[in-house]
């Protein structure tokens, strides 16, 4: 299969209530250690399409408060790199279906060896990379690492990204586009930014990948926005947020807000 | 790794969010033309000569060679330009070029406080207005720095993660350039950073080795056997290298800071003792553990305080071009206070850095031979932490 397919396949299926499929985002090893595979869990049985897997970096320039906050507590408890592959693997084992893509910083990466970092996440289950910290232009090895391991590299488009730039990531992307719904970093905002909605038509007008868009998405209500304008939809601070006020069972916490999130009550 | 533009070596890149490279891509085209343009260099060469003092001189530390022994020191006195550091050779150039992109607000990290200053300054001067991030610890540290800043009319913002030093704060500054990056423009204050940063920062800092080689030859008709600079980012260090890269008879000696020793892991050598990682937007040798996390730097000198350094450093490191060696906290401090009491010149700690491993190369060298030593920045703004460190003790009595 090639790279991401099953990440394309599960953001476009069709939900019956034509919300766009949910993706959230969870910093491995947060809020303890070995909450990653439960939290993961509960995603999955709240009706979510595909997960990404935060793996925590000390320096994280693209994140707001909450991810940064999340991320040091991960590393705190004792998170690593070889952790995280590690704790992906045993979802799978664990049933957890859905497609997963790590999303972290390029250190890490670096750190732990290009080509064995794309080896070990597939061998794991992992179908896909996105590195925030890394456009396009500077992702040929990272992009030729993924490819021969079998795993998609995601590219992140923003709303200052020129038409010829977006062409050229869509061009080399597999899985899906990430599309960032604002000017800023991660956090959880009260509206979606209308530089968001433009974002999305100029996306489209170069890929017929779906369209994951994140950042600052918070609620029911911008999936409501978002309905018929995108494939997908991402969720993190927020997210996070829900499982720091509930770090004793941090599980439930996170399937409570997905839940809520796709049927409110 | 390899990639397109603004390589050193294998070293530098743009690994940044994809929201700030527009603005990196519309910068290096601003840099390109300005510094390809008459006009430009014209009207920065008289803001340096009329408003910040350059050239700077070049004095004898004549008492100072003679407790070292051997070769000669001379001082390139970047200290005595205004502000106190050669910080202000490239907040002139960078707040110029943001008003000719027509960017309307100015953001900076700061660690010592000096490049915080200066580029408060070039604002007030140009009518622009400034935010600056500092660490918490830094703020505490360089207090007067803070107040400086506030009076010329800017904003500091304290930055209370990590350890509240100069990778926090650039950290800080990063995340409010990718939020307000269409009308802000980012003066980094070191040759680190995202392509073209480290390339703007030399050019905007090569006036130092330039002055400086031009009155070696005025003065002396020959160049220095050796010439040495501090190392945090590496702002002063690859200025001043800059226009000797080609004289291979010249030595050219980078120092970072040994802290509390190279082998406890208490310092801000990344250069001696990390191993190449990203941090801050470019490929660079760096301060990590076994996982790719950045570890905390340690030195007294809060300029020096980084766990990275600009990506021609590394380069320069690779082949051998530079030497790079490490001056701990005390050596630092001893130079300190060598320098006030021989020479009447209080030195920023940064450069005192510089000093030591000067005196130490000095004396390894015949005494017709001569070495230039950049000290970057004067000490006012260290007075306070040379006291806490230096406790009770007399200072008559050193």
């Amino acid at each position: 299969m090639p790279p991401g397919e099953r990440l394309t396949a599960a953001l476009c299926a069709v939900r019956d209530d034509a919300l766009p499929a949910l993706v959230p985002y969870v910093t491995a090893g947060f809020p303890h250690r070995d909450d990653t595979v439960a939290v993961l869990r509960a995603a999955q049985d709240a009706g979510c399409a595909a997960a990404e897997i935060g793996i925590p970096f000390s320096d994280p320039l693209a994140d707001g408060p909450t991810i940064q906050r999340a991320g040091w507590q991960a590393l705190a408890n004792g998170m690593t790199t070889a952790l995280a592959i590690d704790q992906a693997a045993a979802a799978r084992s664990a049933g957890v279906t859905m497609p997963l893509a790590f999303m972290t910083y390029l250190n890490p990466v670096l750190s732990h060896g290009l080509a064995d970092f794309c080896a070990d996440a597939a061998a794991a289950g992992v179908d896909g990379l996105i590195v925030p910290d890394m456009p396009a232009d500077e992702a040929a090895e990272t992009r030729a690492a993924a490819r021969s391991a079998g795993v998609a590299l995601v590219p992140l488009v923003a709303p200052t990204t020129t038409r010829e730039r977006i062409a050229s990531a869509c061009r080399d992307a597999t899985g899906f586009i990430y599309c960032v719904s604002l000017t800023g970093t991660t956090g959880a905002r009260a509206a979606i930014a209308a530089e968001a909605f433009e974002l999305l038509d100029r996306v489209r007008a170069e890929t017929d990948l779906p369209r994951a868009v994140g950042f600052g998405l918070a609620r029911h209500e911008h999936l409501l926005a978002l309905r018929g304008r995108c494939e997908a939809a991402v969720v993190g601070s927020a997210l996070l947020d829900a499982m720091f006020a509930r770090q004793d069972d941090a599980a439930a916490a996170a399937g409570a807000f997905l839940g809520g999130m796709l049927h409110p009550s | 790794m390899t990639g397109g533009r603004g390589r050193f070596g294998g070293y530098g890149g743009a690994y940044v969010p994809e929201t700030v490279v527009p603005a990196l891509d519309q910068l290096e085209a601003a840099m390109d033309e300005a510094l390809a343009d008459a006009a430009f260099r014209d009207q920065l060469d008289g803001l340096l000569h009329d408003y910040a003092g350059r050239p700077t001189p070049l004095t004898h530390a004549q008492r100072l060679s003679d407790a070292a022994g051997g070769a000669q020191l001379w001082l390139k006195r970047e200290d005595l330009l205004h502000t106190g550091a050669h910080k202000i050779n490239n907040a002139l150039g960078q707040v110029l070029l943001a008003q000719r992109m027509g960017k309307r607000r100015i953001i900076a990290e700061t660690g010592a406080g000096q490049h915080g200053v200066a580029t408060a300054t070039a604002c007030a001067r140009a009518g622009l207005g400034c935010t600056v991030y500092m660490g918490r610890e830094d703020m505490r540290r360089q207090s007067l720095n803070v107040y400086r800043m506030r009076l010329l009319g800017t904003v500091v913002i304290p930055v209370d993660s990590g350890a509240g030093t100069l990778k926090d704060a650039t950290n800080e500054a990063i995340r409010d350039w990718v939020a307000n990056v269409r009308d802000t423009h980012y003066v980094i204050g070191s040759s680190v950073g995202p392509h073209p940063y480290p390339a703007l920062v030399r050019a905007l800092q090569r006036v130092i080795g330039d002055e400086t080689r031009a009155e070696c030859i005025a003065r002396f008709g020959r160049l220095p056997a050796a010439v040495v600079a501090c190392v945090g980012g590496g702002s002063n260090a690859i200025g001043i290298f800059a226009a000797f890269l080609d004289d291979d008879e010249v030595e050219l000696i980078g120092v970072e800071a040994a802290g509390r020793g190279l082998d406890g892991g208490e310092h801000a050598a990344p250069l001696s003792r990390g191993r190449p990682g990203v941090l801050h937007g470019s490929y660079s040798y760096l301060m990590q553990d076994e996982h790719g996390q950045v570890l905390t730097a340690h030195s007294i000198s809060a300029g020096l305080d980084y766990p990275g350094v600009g990506p021609e450093h590394s380069a320069l490191r690779d082949s051998g071009r530079v030497r790079y060696l490490s001056a701990e906290d005390e050596q630092a401090i001893a130079a300190f206070h060598r320098l006030c009491r021989l020479e009447g010149i209080i030195p920023a700690l940064e450069s005192s850095h510089a000093v030591h491993a000067g005196e130490q190369h000095a004396a390894s060298l015949p005494a017709g031979a001569f070495v230039v030593v950049c000290l970057s920045g004067r000490g006012d703004k260290d007075i306070a932490t040379v006291r806490e460190h230096d406790g009770d003790r007399d200072d008559a009595a050193r």
